[in-house]
């Protein structure tokens, strides 16, 4: 912990941001500690959860692993940057509408993996959207809702 | 103005969505995780290595000097702010930090403050613990005739009246040992056609809630505040009180949303810990737990399950002796509570005149275990599940027609007197048989790939007896505010009782507000577990309702309206206050009858409110060279009574029985004398996406708890009930062999084949 802190710059849900960072410190905290970010958070530690997913130039990262100083010069979405004002984003409202959660806790980075996935594959397979998602653990294992707010989210997406 | 509309009926039975959804789709949703107070210290704790031990010194001296630490604290410490630092819901055995002994590897031995939480973790790990290393006692069969002793005496807290005879016995591991005699087992069996006995087992296992555990107590001459990620709000006040020997009107507890529960987080866990600290640095603490700590801190017991029945030719079970022994770690937590209350319905679903069952809670030298979505149960129908199969096959009758044979049903005494009523046991299983398709056809395989199908049906006693209570707020444009202390952990309970109190008020379920947990303001209830809040707390919601619901008929009288004219509740304010103004009240309490199990026999004519039934049908695939288990179809029936949001109550089933599946397949606390091995996601499976079978299904049959609110009953356990079992006996059905224990892993099923084969590996030779 006694290496110099760096200035990093970058994109926070749309805005110009700044902040000063220790090496060693990893996004997740960053956005928690400095930027009062709640979506974002660390359960496992280890990667494996995805509860601390942020989307880093369009990519989703663990932010648990990934370190701040990563960031600099990136364009940063959590889930409180996917909703356009009070228009929720598709994903979110099929979310909703699927009753694809219990305790939530999962749910931001589930949303956030999916918009990667439907980004990459607008009518995914089941097979697609397993590969995508298995990296986001729900415990309470509203898995088969998932999966069926992630088809409503692609129609959705694609009629537009 | 927005005004709240009248509405005649239709508020159960809504598949609404939850009404904090928005907030958690957009992460906004409160969580005591994120929580920050200013000032705020962080708590970071340095544990036992040793499984059991005396404490010979503590150095905190390199801890102490770490720069950026605010203090270093130990069990002695803690005496100087709470003398008798003990807690516990069943038995005062824990202390809050070690106190001259560990009794697990894991224990919580002494504690860094510091406003950097990296700077806590890191002085933490400079924290010196010199011990003298005593025997330990690990296994739940080998405690009962150990002669190490995890506890000197017990010591029964007296909040359960049932307890009490077991107040300072000493030279025991055994916490708790209940009985039931019903008939005469020992004649049945000297008399039987078929005696049948087999062992299960189970290991220990974690809740992993996703949201760890997490406390943070702000003391304050005034009183004590405490957020936390608990289920049980109120129960935590009384606790905390009680050790600081305060009024409970000075200790406020609140929760926020949990981030799962499952058991983990009932009664108190990290609260006394941070309110001790924040006593001590006089500063908001936080006591925030990783994941691994997490195995540490509370777990799933595991289980040593004789079975014994005698059969007739003609294949009616006449007698069963149950043998239950439960390895409840180093603390009681609940787990004498979970050894009791699993022990009324050991012998499982079926009509059986003589039971005989010794059920055992024992303490052992590892992490604390309490209740995981069952209270025992998932424990219990593993095995008699597993037994009534193997029954069934060794008789030569179908599995299915022997479970039908046998089952227990409505107007039937359950074994311990308690007659069955409004319990949908034949709906279930016709239902799972029906679902799975069982007797037609299927593919079963070809080469080393081999497919089976197997059922299962449990049976399971509320947790009785328990109190709820409610208020409702009717405000002047009609709106109603709910205060109740039931926690939101993910089972949908703030929108469920949302449409209760709705219901009775004759709004909509969207013009209700329910009031996250906050003791200053939110009555009384024993706490969310064992499938009780719809029941409990819907009960006495529904009574705040209709008071409320009265004072406004009262107020329509009052205020000249035309008896039945149904005038807006608005209107009503505005005649009596002329303008939109005033508060109408309504409260209501609930607490079911129940009469306590004879302590000889353990016998009672009311040892629930209401019987919860579920059952699973399982098509597995296994691979005969590899030992690995595909499930292909896993259909889960439950009665829940008349749900009152149908879409919840699916998500709650198929849920539990994923959760279930890990238990079944993956998940074990692998200990290496007595040190965890594997406490983390990378090393401890819980279940993934890709790890759902094709075909997944939850559904509850149509009943009706006459008993209960609007036809309503619990069901955040059943779903875990018939999963466990009917994996195994569908594992049978595919391959022949029998999985004895839990998780049955790959490694699991290709011995077992081996053996199978007379071939088997040559270290089991």
């Amino acid at each position: 912990m006694s290496a110099a802190p760096r200035t990093i710059r970058f994109t926070l849900n749309g805005a110009a941001a700044e902040c000063v960072v220790a090496p060693h410190e990893t996004l997740v905290d960053v956005l928690r500690d400095r930027f009062a970010l709640g979506g974002p958070r660390e359960s496992c530690g280890q990667g494996l959860c995805g509860c601390c997913t942020v989307l880093v130039d369009s990519a989703a990262v663990s932010g648990c692993l990934y370190l701040a100083v990563f960031a600099d010069g990136a364009e940063l979405v959590t889930v409180e940057g996917l909703a356009d004002g009070d228009t929720l984003h598709p994903v979110q409202e099929a979310f909703i509408e699927a009753g694809a959660f219990q305790c939530g806790f999962c749910t931001p980075g589930f949303v956030l993996m999916t918009t990667q996935l439907l980004a990459a594959h607008p009518d995914p397979s089941d097979d697609q959207i397993r590969h995508y998602l298995s990296g986001n653990l729900c415990r309470c294992g509203a898995y088969p809702q998932i999966v069926e707010a992630v088809n409503l989210a692609a129609r959705k997406l694609r009629i537009g | 103005m927005s005004e709240t509309k009248t509405v005649s009926v239709g508020q159960i039975g809504r598949s609404l969505p939850r009404v904090e959804a928005r907030a958690k789709v957009t992460g906004r949703a409160e969580y005591v995780h994120n929580l920050r107070l200013p000032g705020m210290l962080w708590a970071k704790i340095a544990r036992s290595t040793v499984p059991h031990g005396r404490i010979r010194h503590i150095d905190t001296s390199a801890a102490q000097a770490t720069h950026g630490v605010y203090s270093v604290v130990t069990g002695e410490d803690i005496l100087r702010v709470i003398p008798d630092p003990y807690f516990g819901p069943a038995f005062h055995d824990q202390p809050i930090l070690a106190l001259g002994k560990v009794r697990f590897a894991g224990e919580p031995v002494a504690v860094v403050l510091a406003e950097d939480p990296k700077i806590a973790e890191a002085a933490a790990q400079e924290i010196s613990i010199d011990y003298e290393e005593l025997p330990a006692v690990l296994d739940e069969v080998e405690a009962l005739i150990a002669t190490t002793f995890v506890h000197e005496a017990l010591k029964p807290a007296g909040m359960f009246a049932d307890l009490k005879h077991l107040a300072g016995k000493r030279d025991t591991n055994v916490a708790l040992d209940y009985h039931l005699r019903r008939g005469d087992v020992d004649k049945a069996f000297a008399s039987a056609d078929h005696l049948f006995e087999h062992v299960f087992r189970t290991p220990q296992q974690m809740h992993t809630p996703l949201e760890p555990h997490c406390a943070i107590a702000d003391a304050t001459p005034a009183g004590v505040t405490v957020h936390s990620s608990t289920q049980t709000p109120s129960s935590v006040r009384v606790e905390i009180a009680r050790l600081l020997g305060l009024p409970e009107n000075r200790v406020r507890v609140r929760a926020a949303f949990l981030g799962g529960g499952f058991g983990a987080k009932v009664y108190v866990k990290m609260e006394a810990l941070a309110v001790a600290l924040s006593l001590l640095a006089r500063r908001p603490v936080k006591v925030a737990l990783t994941m691994e700590e997490q195995f540490f801190t509370i777990s799933k017991h595991g289980s040593t399950f004789r079975i014994k029945s005698a059969v007739t030719k003609n294949g009616r079970i006449t007698a069963r002796y149950c043998e239950v022994i439960y390895n409840g770690g180093a603390y009681a937590d609940i787990g004498p509570r979970v050894a009791q209350k699993s022990g009324f319905s050991a012998a499982g679903p079926y009509d059986i005149a003589n039971v005989s069952i010794d059920s055992y809670e024992t303490y052992t030298n590892r992490p604390t275990a309490g209740a995981l979505r069952g209270f025992g149960m998932p424990q219990l129908v593993w095995a008699y599940e597993s037994h009534t199969d193997l029954v069934a096959r060794e008789l030569g009758l179908d599995p299915v027609e022997f479970r039908r044979k046998n089952l227990l049903k409505d107007g039937l005494p359950q074994a311990t007197g308690t007659v069955l009523k409004d319990t949908a046991t034949v709906a279930v299983l016709d239902r799972v048989v029906q679902r799975i398709g069982w007797g037609q056809p299927f593919d079963r395989g070809r080469g080393s790939l081999r497919r089976g199908r197997g059922v299962a049906i449990g049976l399971k006693a509320s947790i009785s007896p328990t109190t709820s209570v409610a208020t409702i707020a009717v405000a002047a444009d009609g709106s109603a505010t709910l205060y109740c202390s039931t926690v939101d952990m993910g089972q949908g309970s703030t929108t469920a009782l949302a449409q209760i109190a709705a219901e009775a008020l004759g709004i909509e379920a969207e013009a209700v507000r329910v009031v996250l947990p906050d003791t200053d303001v939110t009555p009384y209830d024993m706490g969310t577990l064992g499938s009780r809040s719809t029941f409990h707390m819907g009960h006495a919601v529904r009574r705040a309702a209709e008071e409320a619901k009265a004072k406004l008929a009262a107020l329509a009288a009052e205020t000249g309206a035309p008896e039945g004219s149904n005038l807006p509740i608005a209107e009503l304010f505005r005649r009596k206050y002329g303008m939109q103004a005033g508060t109408i009240v309504g409260s209501g309490s609930f607490v079911p009858d129940y009469v306590p199990p004879d302590h000889a026999t353990g016998l009672t004519p009311n040892a629930t409110p209401y019987w919860m039934t579920g059952g699973s049908g399982a098509e597995v695939e296994v691979d005969t060279e590899t030992g690995h288990v595909r499930v292909l179809r896993l259909v889960n029936v439950a009665d829940a009574g008349t749900p009152i949001n149908p879409r919840i109550v699916e998500t709650q089933l198929t849920g539990a029985a994923v959760m279930q599946l890990g238990f079944t397949l993956s998940e074990e606390m692998v200990f290496t004398d007595g040190q965890l091995r594997n406490p983390s996601f990378a090393d401890y499976k819980i279940p993934g996406i890709r790890d759902m079978p094709e075909f997944l299904t939850g559904e509850s049959v149509a009943a009706r708890q006459e008993s209960g609110p609007y036809g309503a009953k619990g069901v955040g356990e059943t779903g875990t009930f018939g999963v466990s079992p009917a994996i195994a006996n569908a594992i049978h059905d595919a391959v022949g062999v029998r999985l004895t224990e839990l998780p049955i892993t790959a490694e699991a099923v290709y011995r077992a084949l081996r053996r199978a084969a007379g071939d088997p590996l040559p270290e089991e030779r």
